[in-house]
């Protein structure tokens, strides 16, 4: 078990099954069918993320750098959050991208979704975090990974 | 109330307390957050006259967006600057689909129409805006250097940044909205002279001008979200910001905004602020990325060919996404002309569609050139090909197109131009 200190982004508490990719994520590549199908499982769409591609994304511990692509991007994630697909979470290595926090913000001001997003938890983070562990958010942006 | 950071005006808290009205509290509450998240000191005014909002869809899953559009029209809030807006997604004059699909696209874009409507009231320019190259001159939705604009569109915010010298972050969809609704958006990242410092340096060793698509896809896998400063390509490109130059700079920037985050990027003595500040707007602190041919070979040999049958024969070919100038248009009817006659062909032998804005499109009717896309079998339409082929039939055509944007968010093959031309133009 390690923890892992980042900011607080979105306030909020969570356990979730840790999905992690090492590589940009790009909302409206990974988003794009299941929102066009109603997927509430969220299966990844990106065919350019190997980390990602075909996985399923609702309810897990998102970890990655940062999000990159279109912006519709945080639009697409505010609409996944309503929709009831969204991620647990979302954990950053990085200082979260303009897309990316658009996405958490719009979904907790205009939704009944709480998602509760942490960033900069640092390259060791995203080294040490693997597919399937298991995550807690703590208070004031403790993550903790086992 | 939400417990601010950063300094806003009397006006500005009596709106986020809800004092103006709840929705109103919300829309500023969002743009306040945004900022606090990247540090912001204060909101600033938008100084652009116009915005530009990325959804241009009514797509069906999409209902979230036009609940709140609907919220904030109810709520009496209109934008306080009139706007464009990205493509429309379908076309079907123009663009082959065949019952099956446009019975497909009439469920999924069954918002379509509500959805217009709800912009006109928001604040749609002309019902001639509907395109991800608002800034050609058909249009005229062209922010000066300096001013300050509220935009999403990935393609059209890095060109707006760095081709012309406007400021705006990598808003996503609604944030652009609600910043051209308040008239004011936060002072961060790419508003801010340091936000705007490049810390990257992009050393372009090609002995021949690369392909805009793949360079600028090479820089967007390397630097992600930062600031590139690029030097090597003003050999290729001379010093003039002419059209040529910026129908190249479209096209690389889009890649880098859909391959990478990029935002901006400072084109040694070619784009405005790299010409003022030259290399005094590199950080001490950069990374070198040198691209020659090889790289240039490594990135393209990276693209995942999505088509179930590799050796499949094209059914289809977009080109223009980002949308074609009027000059690229007309550089394309007359490749295409040529190649053919080359080929010893009158007529392309795939479905090929050129995509360009409403307003650049009605220009280009009046041109010679257009008598000509029909002898040739060739179409022209103002969609989004992205929304063209972001459903289950489409995906599992073999399309294929010379813009990365597009092969990055769908199942179609990327060529470069040349390689287009050989395959819509020679016998399969």
């Amino acid at each position: 078990m390690k923890e892992f200190k980042g900011r607080v982004v979105i306030p909020g508490k969570t356990k979730a099954e840790a999905l992690v990719t090492k590589s940009g994520f790009n909302t409206l590549a990974s988003f794009q069918k299941s929102l066009m199908f109603n997927d509430k499982k969220a299966t990844c769409s990106d065919q350019n993320n190997q980390d990602l591609y075909k996985k399923k994304m609702a309810g897990k511990a998102l970890c990655m750098p940062q999000t990159i692509g279109s912006t519709t991007g945080g639009m697409v994630l505010y609409c996944a959050c309503d929709m009831g697909a969204s991620p647990a979470c979302l954990l950053f290595s990085n200082t979260i991208d303009s897309l990316a926090a658009a996405g958490a913000i719009l979904s907790d001001i205009w939704t009944d979704i709480n998602l509760p997003t942490v960033d900069n938890l640092g390259e060791d983070f995203l080294t040490y975090v693997k597919d399937g562990m298991n995550i807690e958010i703590m208070d004031e942006g403790v993550v903790r990974v086992y | 109330m939400y417990d601010f950071k950063m300094n806003l005006n009397e006006d500005e808290i009596s709106i986020l307390k809800g004092e103006k009205g709840e929705t109103l509290a919300k829309v500023m509450k969002t743009i306040v957050m945004y900022g606090d998240t990247f540090g912001a000191d204060r909101l600033v005014p938008v100084s652009g006259e116009y915005g530009h909002l990325v959804t241009s869809f009514g797509l069906s899953m999409m209902k979230p967006v036009y609940n709140l559009m609907r919220e904030l029209l109810e709520a009496g809030i209109c934008s306080k600057q009139k706007f464009t807006v990205d493509p429309r997604p379908v076309d079907k004059e123009n663009v082959p689909a065949g019952f099956l699909k446009n019975l497909v696209f009439k469920y999924m874009y069954s918002k379509q129409n509500d959805y217009e409507d709800q912009l006109k009231k928001m604040g749609l320019m002309t019902e001639d805006g509907f395109t991800c190259t608002c800034y050609m001159e058909e249009l005229g939705n062209i922010p000066k250097k300096g001013e300050v604009i509220s935009w999403a569109e990935s393609s059209a915010v890095v060109y707006a940044n760095s081709v012309l010298g406007a400021r705006c972050n990598r808003n996503s969809g609604l944030i652009e909205l609600f910043g051209s609704i308040l008239g004011k958006v936060p002072n961060f990242g790419l508003l801010t002279d340091e936000g705007r410092k490049a810390t990257w340096v992009i050393e372009v060793k090609t002995d021949e001008l690369p392909e805009a698509q793949v360079l600028g896809s090479a820089i967007g896998m390397k630097v992600m979200e930062n600031v590139p400063y690029i030097k090597g390509l003003e050999k290729h490109l001379g010093n003039d910001l002419n059209n040529r130059v910026r129908d190249y700079l479209k096209d690389m920037g889009a890649a880098t905004a859909s391959n990478g985050a990029v935002g901006l990027y400072h084109l040694e003595g070619i784009t405005p602020e790299a010409v003022e500040q030259g290399e005094s707007l590199i950080k001490e602190t950069h990374q070198t990325y040198v691209i020659d041919e090889s790289e240039l070979i490594r990135i393209k040999d990276s693209y995942k060919v999505m088509w179930k049958d590799l050796s499949a024969r094209p059914e289809m070919c977009f080109i223009g996404c980002p949308h074609l100038s009027l000059q690229q248009l007309e550089e394309w009817v007359e490749n295409i002309e040529k190649r053919l006659h080359i080929h010893k062909n009158n007529r392309v032998s795939v479905p090929t569609v050129l995509t360009t804005s409403p307003s650049v499109l009605k220009e280009f009717k009046k041109n010679p050139h257009f008598s000509k896309l029909e002898t040739m079998g060739v179409g022209l339409s103002y969609i989004c090909p992205l929304m063209y082929m972001n459903n289950p039939l489409c995906a599992k055509m073999p399309v294929i197109t010379n813009s990365n944007k597009l092969r990055t968010y769908t199942t179609s093959r990327y060529y470069t131009d040349h390689e287009i031309l050989d395959q819509i133009t020679r016998r399969h």
